[in-house]
């Protein structure tokens, strides 16, 4: 299985700014004095030299994670606004050919469906999508962010076979070759984790999801939920202090919690997700050092390999 | 669990040792309430000596989350003294350096809080 990130972002999507391009800049260049720049080589072996918040970005967009199986139907975990790059990804693979799309969604807010109105395949007959979610107003929040005023394409006029399935938490599901199965988290209006399972890896998105960790038992039905996952897709947006003191009930975790989750259930990768759109990449790379260093100090077993999201990142697992 | 508890130059100092963990954050916070309920306005502030603390995870954590929000509502004071390096990292990870008064000594927190 392949993991494709295609909106990585928390509650609003993000830009990069002038200024924050500028501050690369800056630091590329005054770490390149006495470096020989002289071919193109050489300018490009620099370049990848350089700590990923320089070079590279983690990207702003909402929520969106796809699952390549391997199988010939598409998995798409969210609509944020990482869904239109991914439209453009999925036509220069197939085309007009029509395709079965199946989307799992946490839930229904804003940053999660967002990207729908801009998801090409929804507009071309031929292709199914069908949208897997838990809550039974799922097609009424689809159907509403497309009426008028606020778009100005009504969700009726998209030529694709739309379906809403709605399914119900604890219960195995055999979906395009996978066993899926959702968890209820707590979140304003409630979200949903996802485990997948293709037979040789797991992975679990568990995003928009605040956890009590003074409730042992809720801590051990998640452990169980996540139990030797290969990867774990982990809303960490705030730290810990911020999460149980003034952002307490806003419905989002810790790396920290992940880290202690993770380590619980025996998962292999942790990969931080849903970050907080007023970090910048140096902010955003500090958290994914100071997580594996708490990883470290608080291995007992296996070590936990820890990742942090970005848009386009691919995991094989 | 149980703190040592000690009145210096008018202030509480309470000394806990071991790991404040899913085992230990129930006794801690258990063994601290007495002290947090007299934590007001007008009476010695708190100071926790966790020179002994090799460890704390979230749970014990939120434990000092709670204790904290209790004194801060009732006009008290509390503040933690003389972490261990493993501590004090798990401090800065989490962030629980800016939220709670951290010094780096008993003698720090004394002199500043009394």
């Amino acid at each position: 299985m392949k993991v494709r990130f295609w909106g990585t972002r928390g509650s609003i999507p993000v830009s990069m700014t002038a200024q924050a391009v500028r501050a690369k800049l800056i630091t590329a260049l005054s770490g390149a004095a006495g470096v020989d720049l002289s071919s193109h080589e050489q300018v490009v072996a620099y370049v990848d030299r350089l700590d990923f918040a320089t070079a590279g970005c983690f990207g702003g967009h909402s929520s969106c994670v796809q699952l390549e199986t391997g199988g010939s139907e598409h998995i798409i975990l969210d609509m944020g606004s990482g869904a239109r790059p991914l439209a453009g990804h999925y036509l220069g693979q197939h085309g007009g050919k029509p395709q079965t799309y199946h989307v799992f969604m946490s839930h229904l807010h804003w940053d999660h469906i967002m990207g729908f109105p801009f998801f090409t395949p929804a507009y071309i007959p031929g292709n199914q999508l069908i949208i897997h979610s838990c809550h039974s107003e799922a097609e009424f929040a689809f159907r509403r962010q497309q009426a008028e005023p606020s778009f100005p394409v009504d969700f009726s006029l998209l030529r694709a076979d739309i379906r809403f399935d709605v399914m119900e938490p604890g219960r195995d599901y055999a979906v395009a070759g996978l066993t899926v199965s959702a968890k209820k988290q707590r979140h304003g209006g409630d979200s949903y984790g996802w485990r997948f399972d293709d037979g040789k890896a797991v992975v679990v998105y568990t995003t928009d999801s605040e956890h009590d960790v003074g409730d042992l038992a809720e801590r051990a039905a998640f452990a169980d939920f996540f139990h030797q996952a290969d990867l774990v897709i982990f809303d960490a947006m705030y730290s810990l202090a911020a999460a149980i003191s003034v952002k307490e009930d806003w419905g989002h975790s810790s790396n920290i919690v992940g880290v202690e989750l993770c380590q619980l259930a025996q998962a292999k990768r942790l990969c931080l997700f849903h970050h907080e759109p007023a970090y910048d990449d140096l902010q955003i790379a500090q958290i994914l050092n100071e997580t594996r260093r708490f990883e470290e100090l608080t291995r007992e077993g296996a070590p936990l390999e820890i990742l942090s999201a970005w848009d386009g990142l691919e995991v094989v697992l | 669990m149980q703190l040592r508890a000690q009145l210096i130059n008018g202030i509480q100092l309470l000394s806990t040792q071991g790991r404040i963990d899913q085992a230990g954050a129930e006794p801690f916070s258990a063994a601290l309430s007495p002290y947090l309920a007299d934590c007001q306005a007008g009476q010695p502030a708190i100071v926790l000596d966790f020179a002994g603390v090799e460890y704390i995870s979230s749970i014990g954590l939120r434990a000092l989350m709670l204790a904290h929000k209790q004194a801060t509502a009732q006009q008290g004071r509390i503040a933690i003294a003389a972490l261990t390096p493993l501590v004090a990292e798990v401090f800065v990870i989490s962030h629980f350096d800016q939220v709670l008064k951290v010094y780096p000594t008993v003698a720090d927190a004394i002199e500043d809080l009394r």
